[in-house]
């Protein structure tokens, strides 16, 4: 019913400009004779309208495609785009016979291809994308070469034997034809592979090379053409030479303007500090300017706006504010998806043109052949070379899935379209089997792909259910190899990495990164970073909510971390067995092999039950959960909240064992004390609301207080351990946290009492820096419970703040009065967490719901 | 890259270690330049300090477990020997290996010894037995918060009496390896050790 209605919906819209062009024409009559107040200008409007109007019908389009989920699980996106191009082009046909509308190279080159690579190169995981480099490029230079290649020279030799009949073409045709229906599409491959789910290293090397060989294919393309232009007895030994030299000259030149343009481009977002409103259109500007002047150039303009956007990211991401940067995620997204949806629709309208059909069975056919057996062959031999020199291997089954993904796409017909067709003769049958090619393969190989590999991973493994223990310890396994090889450091090519680091740490982000956002590591501490400081606040929330902070001392007597109290709610469904399977049917389970063998066998529920519980929250390993690109959604990854919930419970208990160790046996160096106003012209930055960051202390025995939480941060630079003190630094701001904080504010003395636990390092280093700038600013203490006995005075006045401040109410009351006073927030992730609603107030599982906000 | 590992690593302790271990000599000098680069206090050994900087570890939910493992018994420090005894655990086991060293003593990376490092995890108090208790523990760090404790209760009942045979609410190591014979536990705990 749905797709009548939009079909119905469409078809109004067809109509209508055919009917208004009449009404303006007369109008435009009329309009000579007396001032009208009111004119109806068609042609006025007409090219942006009926844009317009074809982007407004491929959203709707997808809107309808998207009501049934069945329908998209099975049919890939794409595959149902150009059908209902070929139908909507069917309708403007039969229409006025008239094929007005179809995919021309300048619009696709000019308007729709850079912002599907823009954001294919702005959010490619650059980390596993330059690990994999070697891999890519093989793929990409080689395996382009081979398949144009072999495919333009099979083709000549079967058409020499002459089941083709007569065509007007020699090897040269030939040969361009094959480098253009060479290359991998990334817009294809991306829109199926997305719905394939496979592994990260498969997904980046498929991806990347789809990227990159496009490069290679315009080159390519180029180089042949010219060759056709000057016909094939000139083509001399030079004349190829020079082709070689052109490949590298266009595709390092591209790259090379790329990263110019990136570093540009960072430059400038560095200083958009007071144009925040503008700071996205930045990205946008230049990032296309970079594809414009590669392709001014003549050097390959996709190489250069993928590099723009994979060597811009870090510092642009870095620069921006968080709006400007959500801003810039979502248009980029919106961009991508929009022209992605574009190119697939016209791809079938521009098939409904009855001029550009030449059939030639044996000529089509043989291509499909050809492109299919030479990519298979092409995969299965560089796999085997790059097997022997990769730490993780390409599998059987990754090869099929690499070769069964060969999808031909829009780059093949904008090149084939842009042919000339005086210099080649067979113009028209190339491009119908161009279009044929694309059509199978994004349809059909599309369609398979899906229970192809469901197939595969089924068929690998043998049909038996896993035991509970090989499930749990299984997964366990996965751990902690993966654990190891963190320790060991196996992925990828350290020595350049380090070196690449150090560059950047020492220069680029010197010049390219604002001061504030320098400080702000690699993205992994980042997200440490960001995950202490809400770990700090749900401790500070909890402990407000229970009134105390006896929760985070309790030394836990067994290994295992305590409550977790960012635990939303217990959770209610989960016991319903349907609930489950349903769940576990959903596009989130990957694990077919589970769901497979979930229904071959029957077990009694509790088991059933058992399992899927396990199946379902088991961790993930890392290698499997990272989800890495998707042009279709901005990702709060399921993984991000793993790894928030895990490290949540790695910190905590890091902290137990470190205070039933350090706090039961040693009770020397524990505690110190700084009196703050007495720092004066020290590099510590105090951050702190009153209200926000109020943190509760307790003492060991019943007393709590409330204080505000000064948080500080060494930021010495002089510090030239900077690198430990950074890694220690999101820890370090949990032992903040944690540490006894007192502030004696009426008497404007601030007395903070230290508690080291993570890194020595660090804190060693400021408290020396401090002690050799103002002597007994430092104190030691044994213990909480001995600073009273040393400091009664001190103690008095505490338990006064106590008597005071006994509800939480008139503890919130209070310290908003008393200190509320402003002061510099000079840390960026504690000027976002000062953005939050006053967090501490609420209890954990809202604040959970923050984070993802985050 | 290994230069300055290799210089700082003497070659009777290479050869040691690769008789001890089976890596070989340019796996032994990646690892030793690894083991450098962890190791912030530039004392030759690792704490557990330096382990836990690795940042991927605080987001794998056996992180700490497994920095435990690479400690013996008592101690806090772990020199370049005892890191690479334990890597060599996770060591794939070679063609030739498999029928060479049958009469010799088994090599670390053994399937039982890969079996009993995994086993060691579970085992806390090191008697030889996974209780209930140890195997909620992992479990309760290997699953996510929204499942509940009598569910996980239940779960670590199962799996203990799917391995149990003797009837202690247990499992032995003996009842380990019996339940994960089928399982290809020299694949799943190898890793390639990069050259």
């Amino acid at each position: 019913m749905r797709p009548v209605s939009g079909v119905a919906l469409l078809l109004g819209l067809m109509a209508l400009p055919a009917a208004l062009g009449q009404r303006s024409s007369e109008s435009h009559k009329n309009s000579n004779e007396s001032f009208a107040i009111v004119s109806f200008k068609w042609d006025h409007v007409k090219e942006p309208y009926i844009i317009a109007l074809w982007i407004l019908v491929a959203s709707l389009a997808k809107i309808v495609f998207h009501l049934s989920h069945k329908v998209t699980r099975v049919v890939p996106e794409s595959a149902l785009l150009i059908v209902l191009g070929l139908f909507l082009g069917g309708i403007v046909w039969a229409a006025d016979h008239l094929a007005s509308f179809s995919l021309t190279p300048t619009v696709f080159f000019f308007y729709l291809l850079p912002p599907i690579v823009l954001d294919a190169g702005y959010f490619m995981p650059n980390r596993l994308f330059f690990g994999n480099l070697g891999s890519i490029l093989l793929y990409a230079v080689i395996g382009t070469v081979w398949n144009a290649a072999t495919t333009g020279l099979s083709l000549y030799g079967v058409y020499l034997t002459g089941i083709m009949g007569e065509l007007k073409s020699g090897l040269l045709d030939f040969l361009l034809f094959g480098s253009l229906i060479a290359a991998v599409d990334p817009v294809a491959v991306l829109a199926v592979f997305e719905e394939v789910h496979v592994n990260e290293v498969l997904f980046i090397i498929v991806f990347g090379e789809s990227l990159l060989n496009d490069a290679v294919t315009v080159v390519l393309y180029n180089v042949f053409d010219s060759f056709v232009a000057i016909g094939e007895a000139n083509v001399t030994g030079i004349e190829c030479l020079k082709g070689i030299v052109s490949f590298f000259v266009v595709s390092l030149g591209g790259t090379l303007v790329g990263i110019i343009f990136a570093f540009l481009l960072s430059l400038v977002s560095r200083f958009t500090k007071h144009v925040r409103i503008i700071e996205p259109g930045f990205v946008f500007i230049i990032s296309y300017l970079s594809y414009l002047t590669a392709e001014m150039l003549s050097l390959s303009a996709i190489l250069a706006i993928t590099f723009c956007g994979i060597c811009c990211q870090k510092y642009v991401k870095a620069n921006i504010s968080e709006q400007s940067s959500t801003t810039v995620r979502y248009t980029m997204k919106m961009l991508a998806s929009g022209a992605e949806t574009i190119i697939f629709m016209f791809l079938g309208i521009s098939a409904v043109d009855p001029e550009i059909w030449t059939w030639n069975t044996a000529f089509i056919l043989l291509t499909l052949v050809f492109i299919s057996v030479y990519r298979v062959i092409g995969v299965v031999i560089q796999t085997w070379i790059l097997n022997r020199y990769r730490t993780v291997q390409l599998e059987i089954i990754d090869q099929v899935v690499m070769s069964y993904g060969g999808l031909r796409g829009a780059v093949a017909f904008a090149l084939v379209a842009l042919l000339d067709e005086k210099k080649v003769k067979e113009r028209k049958l190339f491009v119908s089997t161009t279009i044929i090619v694309v059509f199978f393969t994004v349809i059909f190989q599309g369609l398979t792909i899906k229970p192809l590999v469901q197939w595969l991973k089924v068929k690998k493994t043998e049909h038996r259910e896993p035991k509970l223990n090989e499930k749990l310890h299984g997964r366990a396994f996965d751990h902690i190899l993966s654990a190891i090889e963190d320790i060991s450091g196996q992925i990828g090519h350290h020595y350049l990495r380090d070196k690449w680091s150090n560059f950047d740490r020492k220069y680029l982000r010197k010049i390219l990164m604002r001061r504030s956002a320098q400080k702000s590591r690699d993205q992994i501490l980042n997200v440490f970073h960001e995950l202490n400081l809400k770990d700090a606040i749900s401790y500070v929330a909890e402990g407000e909510r229970r009134g105390s902070l006896a929760f985070i001392r309790s030394p836990s007597t067994d290994n295992m971390v305590n409550v977790d109290f960012s635990t939303p709610l217990p959770s209610t469904v989960e016991s319903s067995v349907s609930y489950l399977l349903r769940e576990k049917a959903g596009p989130v389970c990957l694990d077919m092999q589970a769901l497979e063998q979930r229904r071959k066998s029957i077990r009694d529920t509790e088991d059933t039950l058992a399992h899927h519980t396990l199946q379902q929250y088991l961790y993930k390993p890392r290698q499997e959960h990272k989800h890495l690109y998707s042009r279709h959604e901005i990702m709060h990854s399921e993984d991000d909240k793993q790894d928030k919930e895990i490290f949540h419970r790695t910190m905590r208990k890091r902290l137990e064992s470190f205070k039933s160790t350090k706090l039961g046996i040693n009770h020397s160096k524990k505690l110190n004390k700084i009196h703050k106003r007495d720092r004066g012209q020290k590099r510590v930055k105090i951050l702190s609301q009153g209200p926000r960051c109020k943190l509760i202390q307790i003492s060991n025995e019943v007393a709590f207080f409330s204080f505000p939480l000064d948080l500080e941060f060494s930021e010495s630079e002089e510090n030239n351990d900077y690198e430990t003190l950074h890694l220690g630094k999101g820890v370090d701001f949990l032992a903040n946290v944690t540490k006894q904080n007192f502030t004696d504010a009426p008497a404007g003395k601030n007395i903070y009492y230290l508690q080291r636990f993570f890194s020595p390092l660090k804190y060693n280093k400021i408290f020396k820096s401090e002690n050799s700038q103002e002597e007994n600013t430092l104190l030691m203490f044994e213990g909480l419970e001995d600073s009273y006995m040393k400091e009664p005075q001190e103690k008095k006045m505490l338990l006064d703040i106590e008597g005071n401040y006994r509800s939480a109410a008139a503890r919130r009351v209070q310290s908003r009065r008393s200190f509320h006073r402003p002061k510099p927030l000079h840390h960026p992730k504690l000027q976002k967490l000062a953005s939050l609603p006053a967090s501490c107030h609420v209890p954990p599982h809202s604040l959970e719901q923050e984070e993802t906000q985050l | 890259m290994g230069s300055r590992a290799s210089t700082l690593l003497r070659d009777e302790e290479i050869e040691e270690i690769k008789k001890e271990t089976g890596f070989s000599h340019s796996q032994i000098t990646r690892l030793y330049s690894r083991f450098t680069s962890l190791d912030k206090g530039e004392n030759g050994t690792l704490s557990r300090e330096d382990f836990q900087r690795i940042p991927e570890l605080a987001i794998n939910p056996l992180g700490d477990r497994i920095i435990n493992a690479f400690f013996p018994e008592g101690e806090d420090q772990v020199n370049f020997r005892g890191f690479m005894r334990t890597l060599a655990h996770f060591r794939p086991i070679e063609d030739n290996e498999k029928s060479k060293d049958q009469n010799g003593p088994e090599p670390l990376n053994s399937r039982s010894n890969k079996l009993h490092f995994a086993f060691r995890l579970y085992d806390l108090d090191k008697d030889d037995k996974i209780s209930r208790d140890e195997l909620l523990q992992v479990l309760r760090m290997m699953v996510g918060v929204n499942i509940s404790d009598e569910q996980l209760g239940s779960i670590a009942d199962r799996t203990i009496q799917e391995a149990d045979q003797d009837g202690d609410s247990a499992i032995s190591f003996a009842e380990f390896v019996k339940v994960l014979e089928k399982v290809d536990v020299e694949q799943k705990m190898s890793i390639r050790f990069l050259h």
